[in-house]
Parts: C-alpha cells; structure tokens; sequence
C-alpha cells in the first residue's frame, strides 16, 4: 500500500462521511449497503443525498453520518470524503476544510494530502472495476470497526439475487476493503463513536417510504401518478407494496388525470391519493377545486422542489405553500399538513386519509426533496392501535347527497351501497346534487354548509411543538422538514433562552400562535422559500410581521451549522 | 313513453333547447337501460361539462358531473374501484375530442369496461357557436370568421387505429337504432365509444337533422366489423357517414380485469378491510 501524505485524524462521537462521484457510478449501492451494515454493527445512522438531473455523469453526493448518539439532520462539515470522480472536489469545495480526511484513488483524483487507497486497482484484482465500491464499503466499515464476519454476510445477503460468483466476487471486496480499513484504524485515523445496542430493533426508512407507509396505513387503496422528482419514490414504493397490500396503482397520462382519477376514486368508495410535486400540482389545481365543489374527498402529496417551471428539478426547497393553499378557484375548506420528520411523515400520512374523510375535504401533505430522500435509524412505529376510520354511510332511498347539517358535513354514500343515489355535480347543486341556479337561496346555503366544515376541522389541529426554553427571550419559528437541523442548531446554541416553535400542521392555523408570539422579544422566522410564504400566513393569523428571516432557496437544504450561525446574532442581540 | 325506472316520476327542468337532438338521444338511452334489465343503484353516470354532459341529471340514476373534458379519469376510476357497477360516459365532441383528448387516447390503451356515448354535433353549443373539433371545413363562426380551415378530427378512425374494442357511430335522427347500438355498446366487455350524430338546433344551421340523414347510410349485414383493415377503411368515409358498428374487438381484456387487485378477490373496494399486519410485516423488514 502506497499512503500519502499521513495525517493522524481523530474523530469523536460524530462522524459525517461523504461519498461522491458520477450519476451510475454506483453511490447508491455504496450507501445502501454501507449504511445497513453499520446500523446493524451498532451505529446511529443519518443519511441524505444531493444529485443532478441526469442519469449518467455529473456529481452527486451522500452525507453518511455515523453517532453515538441519535443523529436526523444535514452537516455541512464532511469528516471523510470519497470521491469516486476528480470532479467531486470543486462541487463539494465549500465543505471540505484542512480537517477534511479524502480518501481515494490518487492517481484519479489528484487531490493534495489524501490517503490512496486503489479501489479500483482492488476490482480488476478481482475481475472486474465494478468491485471497487464495494472494497469502498469494507473499507469504511473496516475503519469503524464493524466485524469482518457481519460486513461479508451482510454483503452476500445484499447480493443475494445475483449469481454465486458475483456474490462471491463481492463478498471478496468488501473483506479486502474491511482489511485496509482495520489498518487504517490502527494507524492513521482515530474513531471514537460509542455503539448504541439499544437501536437493534430500529427501522431506517426514507421519508418517500414514510409517506407511502402512513398513505397504506390510512386505507390508501388507490394510488395514482404521474412520475416525477421528488415524489417518485412514493409512487414505486406504492407500487412495490401493491401485490401485498391489494391496492391499485396506476400510472395516469398526466396529473389532470391524477387528480380527477383519484375523485372518482373517492367517490366509489376508495381512499385515493395523488403524488406529485409542484409542476404537477399545478396542473390538479382544478381538480382541487372540484373536490371543494363536490365535497369528495380527496388526498394530495406534495414533494416540493425548487421552482418556477422546471426550476432545479432534484433539489429541495419549501416553496409551494401558497401554491397549495391558494389552488383551486373559488372558495373552500382544506387541509395543508408538512411532516417534520420521517416519524411524521408516517403520522400525518395516515391521518390525512381519516380528515380527508372526515370533513370530506381535500388534504395535502407538503414534503420536499430532503425528506424524500433523508433517513436515519428511528424505534419501530407503533401499529398496533391503528384503525382507519370508517366515515360512509350506506344510503337509504331517500338519500340526498349534500343534506344541510348543522356541522356542514353531510353523510356521505358511495353508489352501490344502499338503496340510494349518489348524485355529486360540479356546478352549484342543490341538497339532492342537482344543478340550481338559484341565487336567492340554495347558492348562499351551500357556500356557508361547506365552509361551516371549517369549525371542526379545527378541533382537529395538531399543535405546533414548542421546543428549548420555557422562557424564552428568542423564539425560532420553522415548519416541516427544517424540524431537526433546526433542533440541533438550537442544541449546539446551548442558550437558556432561545425556543423553537415548529409547525407541522399549516392550515388552518390554530389559534393561539399570538400568545407564543408575544412572549418572545425577538422572532425569527426560518424557511425554505425565498420570501417567508408561511411567515405571511402567520401574520394574517396574528397581526404579527415577523421581520427577521432565514430563508435559504439555493436547492440545497438548511445544514445545523448555517443555522447556529445565522441564528447567532439575534439571540446575542436579545 | 312508458314506464322506466330511469325516469323520472316529477317533471324536470330540461336545460337543452327546443328541438335539441339531445332529447332524441336521452329517449334512446332510457330505452336502452330499461330493455337491458339494469338496477338503478349500479349505474352510474359520469361527465364532463356541456350540453350533453347533462344527460346525468336527467337520469334516474347515480352520477357523477365533473370538470370539463375530464369525464374518462374519474369513470375509470369508478369502474376500477367497483366493477360490480355499469359506468356510461356522456359527453360531446369539443368535451372529449377537444379538452378531454389526451384522457380519450389513454383510457383507449386502459381499456376500461366503460361505454362512451359522444354526442357529436359539430359545434360548441353551450358557449354560442364556436368550432368544435369535428366541425367540417368551411364552416364560419363567429371565431372562426374565415370558415374553419383545421381538419376535422375522424374519431372513428382515430378510435380503430387505437384498437377501441367496440366502435360504432348513431344518429339521434334514428332512436330505436341508436338505442340497439347503445344496448350492445354497454354489454360490450370493454371501453366501447358511440359517437351519435346530433343537430344543433341553434347554432349549427349547416349540420341540420336532414343533412345528416341526407349524408349517412346504415352499414349492412354483410359487412365484418371484426377485420381491423376493412374498419378502418370505412371508418375512413365522410359524406356519407357510415352508421352502426364500425369495429368490433372481443378480445381485449378490460383495464378491471388485469388489476392485481381483483384476482383473488372480486370485492369492491369499499367492501374491504386493510390488514394493518402488512405495515408490521414491511416496516419489520427495514430494520
């Protein structure tokens, strides 16, 4: 072995690794077996991915992060990188500093002070280049230690699938790179991350899988799509469960025919959802609105990327509030729930299904591309008390669909169950679902029985988290996935009095938000937009214009250490 | 009329115009779904937006009008989510040619067993007048103040050279034959498209009852709807229009048919309960 420059590196509790290389280079199997296998030696784990939108060449990169201690959000700092490309160096140029640790192939690479090691000179060793990810990943797990026995089986269970000398060939890999990474243990880089036993039994899921498993465990039976970044992956996730779980996934021309395939869907009794991301959402938007007219309910996922138009197609950011809060003309009760987490994205998923049903409104679940893509080692889900709520009514013959009622909710029936008739019209109807035109009477009745559901919808309303110090001079303000970068900036902060107030349900608004507000002397407002979107809407709930914002709509996620410092001053100044 | 329980026992407040072939047409479409024995409770009708996605609210039975040109997404939905019930579409040529035509073109390749009757009348009606996508050349509007200079769309040869399985073409001149079309149209296992002549009494003074009786013919006996080719070539002829059931495929499995969902269960959706086991046992596997 030919080592470079040798630098003794010491790494405590915290280790933030970065693999990088070209679109079909293989960084995918590196950080799904890698991650797996540390997980399972004991690690708490956090993983997340940038990439470009093409599927050959450029660079992409996944943030490895491998604790002590639980771990859920985006680091700027990069501890190891591996670059599998000479390209990789100036994409993540902003990242790496004298205590980024590069290890690599030198001669490819080229970069000054990085330990060479040849991965791909390991592959042909062994018959193929192809084998050098896999040396990548013993090596790795050779350096934290995971045992030689537990990194070969997991690598032959991973190739399972494949024929005996691939597996066999791999299986070879990964114990040549274990070796370099025992040595490298031993000589060159010091690891200090203690094992957790207590993770054994917790799953890794992304949030992509979190909302297609919440959207099952709501009763969704009727999945449809039209693919598209970043929600794609809960349409294959759908489709992967469907053969298991006996629902329908269909992908649908395009996301005009989503929405209104998924009403139908509603009406005959399904529970349906629709995915997609903004450019595709901007398509339903009369869908939306038919589902506020005919009251079917209706289910929307949202996995938000930068825009306008194509925008930066496989990035994230929290731009498409008011874009869902205002799709759809005229007016109408909805729901705009934004998970904060991969445990949430699984929670409201679910819950959707039963307040779609319930107040028979359209509900959507804003998620965005970090936490499509994110995941980390979370306790298994409790499912044992989950029941979907059953809200139809078997119809009698004298059935009228849109029955005024004191809550503005009315029975709701399916065709073919009960003697009744199902009438449901876009156009201004009458109690019974036929069209009047009536303006003296019907016309304002209706407009106020659909906007009477508002009332118990907010019975309904998940608080926001209040978080930090009870009495806080400076209050964080942020909503969906910022939840966890923003709690470990507030850690590392340490500030006795500095709070967080997290939103995860955005609309309706509950009251009492002014109260939070007014205990604080300082308030910030922290998004993934560039111009504050939920800021706004706090504002016309309280009166409040909250002045000082971070906003971030470069693509690319908030990372802890951006916001400890962009928090920094307003809790000096407080 | 006689007795149908389609019907309506009141009177009801018809939106069309006096003389409308549209009521000739709701004649034929009453008839035909009291002669085929079918239950109120497991029909439903669904359409768009237009004179003749109004058809619904004069149906005695479920329905479902939704958004203009969008009928085909929600009625293959419906179908999907219970096969148990009879899905008819009803629209017209600018609802499905023009603003519904990408949602025609694939629910072609789905194949739902749903049956669409478009009723064709070669104008836009409910806006006053303007050209639909099957109003022939020449014709002036008040848009298309040069006379129309697109090619009319031919939604008989557009429907055989997608293999629609069942493709026929009526004229509301002619109730009793329409209805029989429309009977077989709605037996036909599979997405089946009746396109019905119809006049537009009020502003389309070209294509008028007698023009279309003047420029169509009735195919005859001899005539093989099941060969592809010879379809095609006559579903290729304009003035005049052949009438009656143009192509025939019996079989193309329908959309329902091929769904997972239904091969072990034949349940409507709503009839079923979701084991929550399955998340245990996916969510297990993640650890």
């Amino acid at each position: 072995m030919v080592w470079g420059k040798a630098v003794a590196h010491i790494i405590k509790e915290d280790l933030s690794v970065v693999l990088a290389g070209e679109a079909g280079q293989g960084i995918q199997t590196i950080e799904a077996i890698l991650t797996r296998l540390l997980k399972r030696g004991g690690f708490n784990i956090f993983a997340t991915k940038e990439y470009m939108s093409r599927v050959r060449g450029g660079v992409n990169s996944t943030e490895i992060r491998i604790a002590s201690h639980k771990v859920s959000a985006f680091l700027d700092r990069i501890d190891i990188l591996i670059p599998l490309n000479r390209e990789s160096l100036p994409h993540l140029a902003y990242r790496t500093g004298e205590n980024t640790l590069i290890i690599g192939e030198k001669d490819k690479i080229g970069a000054q002070g990085m330990l060479d090691v040849p991965f791909t000179k390991i592959g042909l060793e062994l018959g193929n280049a192809i084998y050098a990810n896999v040396v990548a990943v013993g090596m790795v797990a050779g350096l934290l230690g995971i045992d030689r026995t537990l990194c070969s089986d997991y690598t032959a269970e991973y190739f399972a699938r494949q024929p005996e000398d691939v597996r066999l060939k791999n299986r070879e890999a990964v114990t040549r790179g274990h070796e370099i990474g025992v040595n490298l243990a031993r000589e060159t880089i010091w690891i200090e991350i203690k094992r957790d036993p207590g993770i054994a039994g917790d799953i890794m899921i992304t949030g992509g899988e979190a909302v297609a498993l919440g959207a099952l465990a709501g009763g969704c039976n009727y999945l449809c799509a039209y693919p598209m970044s970043p929600a794609t992956s809960v349409l294959v996730n759908m489709a992967d469960y469907s053969k298991r779980a006996d629902i329908i996934v269909e992908q649908v021309e395009d996301e005009v025919g989503v929405v209104n395939m998924a009403i139908g869907a509603w009406y005959a009794g399904a529970r349906a959802m629709a995915s997609t991301s903004g450019g595709g959402f901007a398509l339903m938007t009369e869908g939306i609105s038919l589902a506020g007219a005919i009251e079917t309910p209706l289910v929307v996922h949202v996995a938000q990327r930068p825009g306008p138009a194509t925008g930066l197609p496989t990035r994230t950011e929290q731009g498409d509030l008011n874009l869902v809060l205002y799709a759809g003309h005229g007016v109408f009760p909805r729901i705009i729930l934004a998970p904060r987490s991969i445990e949430d994205a699984f929670i409201l998923s679910r819950k959707a299904f039963d307040l779609a049903d319930k107040h028979q409104v359209p509900v959507f679940i804003l998620t965005d591309q970090y936490l499509m893509d994110s995941y980390y080692n979370t306790p298994l889900f409790a499912t044992e008390e989950l029941r979907i709520g059953k809200y139809v009514t078997e119809t009698k013959e004298d059935y009228a669909r849109y029955r005024l009622t004191e809550n503005g909710v009315s029975p709701r029936g399916i065709p073919g169950h009960g003697s009744g008739i199902v009438r449901v019209d876009s156009d201004e109807h009458d109690e019974g679902g036929f069209i009047t035109e009536d303006f003296i009477e019907t016309r304002n009745r209706m407009v106020e029985k659909r906007l009477r559901k508002f009332d118990a919808i907010r019975e309904d309303i998940v608080t926001p988290i209040l978080r930090g110090a009870r009495d806080y001079k400076t209050l964080l303000i942020g909503w969906g996935s910022t939840f966890h970068a923003l709690s470990e900036a507030m850690d590392r902060l340490d500030r006795k009095d500095v709070a967080m107030l997290h939103f995860s349900w955005l609309y309706p608004l509950p009251t009492g938000i002014r109260e939070y507000l007014a205990r604080a002397q300082t308030i910030v407002i922290i998004e993934g937009n560039a111009t504050a979107q939920f800021g706004d809407q706090l504002k016309l709930a309280t009166g409040v214009d909250i002045g000082n914002r971070i906003l971030k709509y470069n693509g690319m996620p908030f990372s802890v250490e951006e916001l400890v410092e962009k928090i920094r001053p307003y809790t000096v100044r407080s | 009329m006689t007795a149908n329980r389609f019907n309506f026992e009141q009177t009801i407040d018809i939106a069309w115009c006096p003389g409308c072939g549209n009521y000739a047409i709701r004649r034929a479409l009453l008839a035909a779904l009291e002669e085929l024995g079918l239950e109120r409770e497991k029909v439903v009708m669904v359409s768009g937006i237009g004179q003749a996605a109004k058809m619904p609210q004069y149906i005695n039975a479920h329905f479902f009008n939704g958004l203009h040109g969008r009928a085909l997404p929600p009625a293959t939905a419906i179908k999907a989510c219970n096969p148990d019930l009879t899905v008819i579409v009803e629209s017209g040529d600018g609802d499905m040619y023009g603003e519904g035509g990408n949602h025609f073109l694939h629910a072609t390749r789905r194949n739902p067993d749903i049956t669409l009757f478009v009723h064709d009348n070669m104008i836009y009606g409910l806006t006053k007048g303007q050209a639909s996508p099957t109003t022939r050349l020449g014709m002036k509007t008040p848009v298309q103040v040069e006379g129309v200079f697109e090619k009319p769309l031919n939604p008989m040869a557009l429907a055989v050279s997608l293999d629609v399985p069942f493709v026929a073409r009526a004229s509301a001149a002619d109730i009793d034959q329409t209805k029989e079309i429309m009977k077989r149209a709605i037996l036909h296992r599979g997405f089946s498209l009746v396109d019905i002549f119809q006049p537009c009494v009020s502003f389309n003074k070209f294509n008028t009852f007698k023009w279309f009786k003047d420029n169509s013919y009735y195919l005859d006996d001899a005539y093989d709807p099941t060969d592809r080719v010879g379809a095609f070539r006559k579903a290729l002829e304009e003035e005049p229009f052949p009438l009656g059931i143009i192509y025939l495929n019996n079989d193309r499995a329908p959309f329902e048919e091929n769904l997972p969902v239904y091969r072990h269960d034949k349940r409507p959706l709503y009839q079923r309960d979701f084991p929550m086991e399955i998340i245990r046992d996916i969510l297990k596997q993640k650890t």
